[in-house]
This record gives C-alpha cells, sequence and structure tokens, in this order.
C-alpha cells in the first residue's frame, strides 16, 4: 500500500466517522423519538400497560419508539443519559427506585422530557411523573369480590407492599366491606415480583384456609384459583381470555391517556413538569372495570347495578375513593 | 402461644401443608443433588442458578413448540449439560477458578436464556403457557402417604426415586467409587488407573443435567410459564444444602423438605395474622437454615479434594 492510498483511506474514514458522530438530518422530524426504560420484562403487567401505549403510538405514526428492558437499577442512570444523550424527546420509566439519580439526568438534559413513574413530585422544569391511580375501578371490583364470595374470605397475594400495591389493595377493601363488613381478608406478600410458582402457593395456602375469591395482584394467583376451583379479580391487566371460569372482573389500568397527553405537550413544545397521576383516574379512561365478559350472566343483576350505581357516582364526582399507601393486614 | 401451637399441629396435620411442602422441595432435591455430584467428584458448580434458568426456560419451550412434557423435560436436561460441559471444560480441563467459572456460567446461561426469549417472543404482552404435568390424582387411594402424593405431579416422584439411585450408584458401584475418589485423593485415583479428568468432566454433566430438571420442573410442573427471575435464588439455596447434607444424599432429601416445609409454613403462619411484619415471615425459612446448617454442618467431612484442580503429572 503507497503512502498516497494510506492517507486517502485514513481521510476518507475519518469523514466516515465524523459523519456518524454528526447529528443526523430531522428527516423524520414530524416523529417523536421516544425512549422507554424499564426494570423489568416487558410482560411485567404494570410496565405492560405503558409499553402497550408507547406501542400504539408507534402505530399510529406518531412517534419513533425504543425501549430496553429488564434494566438493574444500578444501570438505570447510564441507559438514561446514553437516550438523553441520542436526542430523544421524550424519555418514559420509572424512577421508583432510583428518584435522585434520575432527577439528577433530567437536571442535565434540560430540553428532553422526561416522563416517569414515580411517588415523589415533579421537578421543573422536564420531570413529569405519574403513577397507577387506579383506585377506583379497585374499589369496584372489590364490591364484586364481596358480592361473588361465600365463604365471606378473600384473599390477596402481593409482592412488596410499596404505595403502588397498598393504595389498590385498600380500594379493593373499602369496596368489598361497602358489600359485606364482616369480609374476611388474608394477605401475605412474597417478597418478589417474579415468581409465580411462589406466588401460587401463597395462593393454595389462602384457598385452603377458605378464600373463596383471590385478588390476582401477582402472575399465578389466578391459576391457584383456577385449579381449585375458586374465582379471582384481575388487576392493571385483564386476564379473563387465559381464565375464562375463573377471573370475573378486572381493575383496567389505560395508559394512552397519559402518554397520549404527554406526546401532544412535547409535539406542541410545552412540555412542563407536571403530575400525570389524573390521567389515570377513570375520568380520564386512565382506568377502567373491565367487562364482565363470562361472567355476565353470573354476577347477580342487583350487585351489578350497585356497582354500575358507584362507577356512575365516581365519574360525576359524587365519590372519591380514598388513597391509603399503608401496608394492608389480615384481619 | 396455645393458639399459635394449635394452628401450628393443626398446620403440620394438614394434607394439603405436606403436598405444599414435597412441591415446594422438588425443584430443591433436584438441583441439590446435581451439586452433590458435582461436588462429591470435587468441582463446585456455582453455574446453578443460570443452569436452572436455561432448564426452565429450553424445557418448557420445547413443550411451548409441540413437544409432549417429557421431551421438555429431555430438552432441559440435554441443555443442563451442556453447560454442565462448558463449566466441566473450564474447571477441569483448563483449571481456572471453580467460583469464577461458575459465576461466569450463570450469568451466561441466564442472560442467553433472556435474549432467546426475547428473540422467540418479540411482542407479547402475557406470557405464553404451555399445559403443565397434572398431578397424580390416581395415587389417593394409597394409605397414609396417598392424599400427599395425589397432590405431586411425575417429576416429584422422579426426583425422590433419584435420591435412593443416586446414593446406590455413587456407594454401591465401581462408577460411584471413582468419583468419589476423584473429589478426596485425585492422585491415589490416577495411581490405580482412573481418569480423573474423565470422571470428574462426566460427574459436572451429570449434576449439570439434574440442575436442568430442576429448572424445568418450574416451568413444567409448578408454573405453565417463564419468567425471566423465576429461579429467584433456588439453585443458591441448593448449595447451601449441600453442605447441610454432608455431601450425603439421604440428607439432601432431608434438608430440601425441611427448608421446603419452613417455606410452606411461613406462607400460613403469615396469613394466619400474625403481628410481626412480613419480612421476618419471608427470612424464616433461611433464617431456619442457617441455624441447621450450623447444628448439622460442624462434623461435615467435605470431599477433600473439593475445588482443587487436579493437573495430571504435577506435584
Amino acid at each position: 500500500m503507497t503512502n498516497r492510498m494510506r492517507r486517502t483511506l485514513m481521510t476518507s474514514s475519518l469523514a466516515l466517522a465524523a459523519a456518524a458522530l454528526l447529528p443526523l438530518p430531522a428527516f423524520a422530524a414530524d416523529k417523536i423519538k421516544v425512549a422507554a426504560i424499564y426494570t423489568v420484562p416487558v410482560e411485567q403487567q404494570w410496565v405492560s400497560r405503558i409499553h402497550k401505549a408507547l406501542n400504539a403510538a408507534q402505530t399510529r405514526g406518531d412517534i419513533e419508539y425504543v425501549f430496553s428492558e429488564n434494566v438493574t437499577n444500578a444501570d438505570y442512570e447510564r441507559v438514561m443519559r446514553q437516550y438523553a444523550e441520542q436526542g430523544k424527546g421524550l424519555i418514559v420509566g420509572e424512577a421508583f427506585a432510583v428518584e435522585a439519580a434520575a432527577r439528577k439526568v433530567a437536571r442535565d438534559y434540560p430540553k428532553t422530557a422526561f416522563l416517569l413513574g414515580s411517588s415523589g413530585k415533579p421537578q421543573a422544569p422536564n420531570f413529569s411523573v405519574f403513577d397507577n391511580y387506579i383506585q377506583e375501578p379497585a374499589y369496584l371490583t372489590g364490591m364484586i369480590a364481596a358480592g361473588m364470595s361465600k365463604s365471606g374470605q378473600i384473599g390477596m397475594v402481593g409482592g412488596y407492599p410499596i404505595p403502588e400495591v397498598n393504595r389498590l389493595m385498600h380500594a379493593f377493601m373499602d369496596g368489598a366491606r361497602e358489600i359485606n363488613p364482616k369480609v374476611k381478608f388474608t394477605v401475605s406478600f412474597i417478597g418478589s415480583w417474579f415468581d409465580p410458582p411462589k406466588a401460587k402457593e401463597a395462593a393454595f395456602a389462602m384457598i385452603d384456609r377458605g378464600a373463596d375469591v383471590m385478588y390476582a395482584e401477582r402472575f399465578g394467583v389466578s391459576d391457584a384459583a383456577k385449579e381449585r376451583g375458586v374465582l379471582a379479580i384481575g388487576n392493571v391487566i385483564d386476564t379473563q381470555a387465559q381464565y375464562p371460569d375463573t377471573v370475573v372482573a378486572s381493575a383496567l389500568w389505560n395508559m394512552e391517556p397519559t402518554i397520549d397527553t404527554a406526546l401532544k405537550m412535547v409535539k406542541a413544545g410545552s412540555f412542563k413538569a407536571e403530575d400525570y397521576g389524573k390521567y389515570s383516574t377513570m375520568k380520564f379512561g386512565g382506568s377502567e372495570m373491565a367487562k364482565l365478559g363470562t361472567f355476565e350472566s353470573k354476577v347477580p343483576a342487583e350487585l351489578i347495578a350497585k356497582v354500575k350505581a358507584k362507577e356512575k357516582a365516581i365519574l360525576d364526582g359524587n365519590f372519591t375513593v380514598k388513597v391509603n399507601d399503608a401496608e394492608p393486614k389480615s384481619n | 402461644m396455645m393458639d399459635f401451637l394449635a394452628n401450628l399441629f393443626d398446620m403440620l396435620g394438614s394434607a394439603s401443608f405436606w403436598v405444599a411442602t414435597l412441591r415446594v422441595a422438588t425443584p430443591l432435591i433436584l438441583g441439590t443433588l446435581g451439586v452433590l455430584i458435582c461436588e462429591r467428584a470435587g468441582v463446585l458448580n456455582l453455574g446453578i442458578e443460570g443452569i436452572m434458568v436455561a432448564g426452565a426456560f429450553t424445557g418448557w419451550l420445547a413443550v411451548f413448540n409441540g413437544a409432549d412434557l417429557w421431551t421438555g423435560v429431555l430438552v432441559a436436561g440435554l441443555v443442563g449439560g451442556v453447560f454442565g460441559l462448558l463449566h466441566a471444560a473450564l474447571t477441569v480441563w483448563l483449571t481456572v477458578s471453580q467460583h469464577v467459572a461458575g459465576l461466569g456460567v450463570t450469568l451466561l446461561a441466564t442472560s442467553l436464556s433472556a435474549f432467546a426469549y426475547r428473540v422467540s417472543f418479540p411482542q407479547v404482552s402475557t406470557p405464553p403457557t404451555v399445559t403443565a404435568f397434572a398431578p397424580l390424582e390416581g395415587l389417593a387411594g394409597l394409605p397414609l402417604i396417598g392424599p400427599v402424593l395425589a397432590g405431586q405431579t411425575s417429576l416429584t416422584l422422579l426426583a425422590i426415586a433419584l435420591v435412593p439411585t443416586v446414593a446406590y450408584l455413587l456407594y454401591r458401584t465401581p462408577m460411584g467409587l471413582a468419583l468419589r475418589m476423584v473429589g478426596e485423593n485425585p492422585a491415589a485415583a490416577e495411581g490405580q488407573g482412573v481418569d480423573v479428568i474423565a470422571v470428574r468432566t462426566g460427574a459436572v454433566i451429570a449434576g449439570s443435567i439434574l440442575m436442568g430438571l430442576a429448572g424445568a420442573f418450574l416451568t413444567l410442573s409448578a408454573f405453565n410459564a417463564f419468567f425471566f427471575n423465576m429461579i429467584n435464588g433456588r439453585g443458591w439455596i441448593c448449595v447451601a444444602l449441600v453442605v447441610f447434607a454432608s455431601w450425603r444424599p439421604g440428607k439432601a432429601l432431608l434438608g430440601a423438605v425441611l427448608f421446603a416445609a419452613f417455606d410452606a409454613a411461613q406462607l400460613r403462619l403469615q396469613q394466619a395474622g400474625g403481628a410481626l411484619p412480613y419480612q421476618i415471615y419471608l427470612m424464616l425459612p433461611y433464617l431456619l437454615s442457617i441455624l441447621a446448617l450450623i447444628v448439622m454442618a460442624r462434623r461435615a467431612a467435605y470431599p477433600q479434594a473439593l475445588m482443587k484442580p487436579y493437573r495430571k503429572g504435577e506435584r
């Protein structure tokens, strides 16, 4: 290889490298670049709702969506910075275990919009928060649970007693007590988000104690209910299709109103630090009680009427479901 | 206190408690036997946690793609064996640190499974499921143990049957003698014409096959879907249980059942509405296992050549 050739090769490869480093022309200017960072796989109930809403936006052609799943908390800040450096318009994720680090990243990239699941407050100018405030449908499903229980015992299996779990359990219990003030609850936590065999064992133990309606916060609980022929109430997602004779009702979380509002704000250039929590309420379509489906004819009409009336009261603003983030206990 | 004791005796007398105990114990029995075989040959296999993930995933995937349940179990065992071969290549042939190689195998097997899962299922919202092993209701008629066995699946019976089998092979066959020898004094074994490298390699592969089966139990019997983190430390428990068992198959069964009984008990005690925080109950099986370990392991005689690599001709 001659010197001259070598030089040409070097300059051209340098030029190539420079081209790769330069920001790409904004040929897709109308599409917002969105990145999501999840600490669990996208099948996890909670995260699956965010993933679904973002996928829908991508299918509509509104956004370019990329995501990282199963990111450990130790890696979370690095991945956030990576996406911010890439010039994403909106970064979605969950800040629960990485509040301080996530807020620091947001301060370092004031031009990027951040929308993160958090129990904390929004942080100006660009760090907005959301959470699964679906206590309203949880209350309604609690009414159904108590109405469908013959033994008056309801079993609840949770992962960890964090506010996101506790508030839904309490709303569910409040709803159940409205129908049957004497209803008994058995609560246990398995200390893991992803151990269906263990959740199933906990559920079996509850059914052995006489529970005949199970609150299925974790995967595995509905399976135990199905095997033993008792009922289950779904949470966050609707699994009735998989358990047609088991899952009576589910409190659904719809992330679409939250995501779509944030996208609108980013597009208009008016994204601010806000609490998006309200977009998860029934009024905004952020949550709902799933259709009774296979149980339409099995739930007593009188109970359905009571639930419908309560649903209306919530939508009209005449009834507010209490938010209680304390750890629920068996009674 | 009287209430608590009454509750406890009620629980211990109920068939459902023992059904749960055996179900929780099954993956531990298989995994502990696996670790035991490796360690009796002188090789620590910390790859177990990852090998269980790989077994859980591949066994389940085979069944999901139309294989029957036993073929799925076979696939899980084979995949476990392949990772065992990798571990043997690193630790027995290349004599690298057994700790580091084992952890490396765990990381590799776990991540490969996660990667393969996402490649196979790029767009799913709920985890796909298979039809798992059904409990053996036909055994309900047996006296005393009938109700307990009727709640189990064939894999649990297989795990229990493997305990005397492994014990027989270890203590009553020339192969078992060779295996134990290379774990105690490989140089002497070599002097007797035993191929130390071959025996150790075989032992690590055989042990890893059992670890693969342990994983498959979780996705094909205890549950019917695969989750990334579902092994959840069960592999590490097995490593501790082998110490508890003083490297003996019979005691390994006892240890696994004991730990499982603690776990089944804590779930029930937690639900009885105790005043203690739930973390205390979750801690119980581990706490009691540490106590049992202290009592049991005091006079445990571990394989003398455990974690000592053997290089032929080295003095």
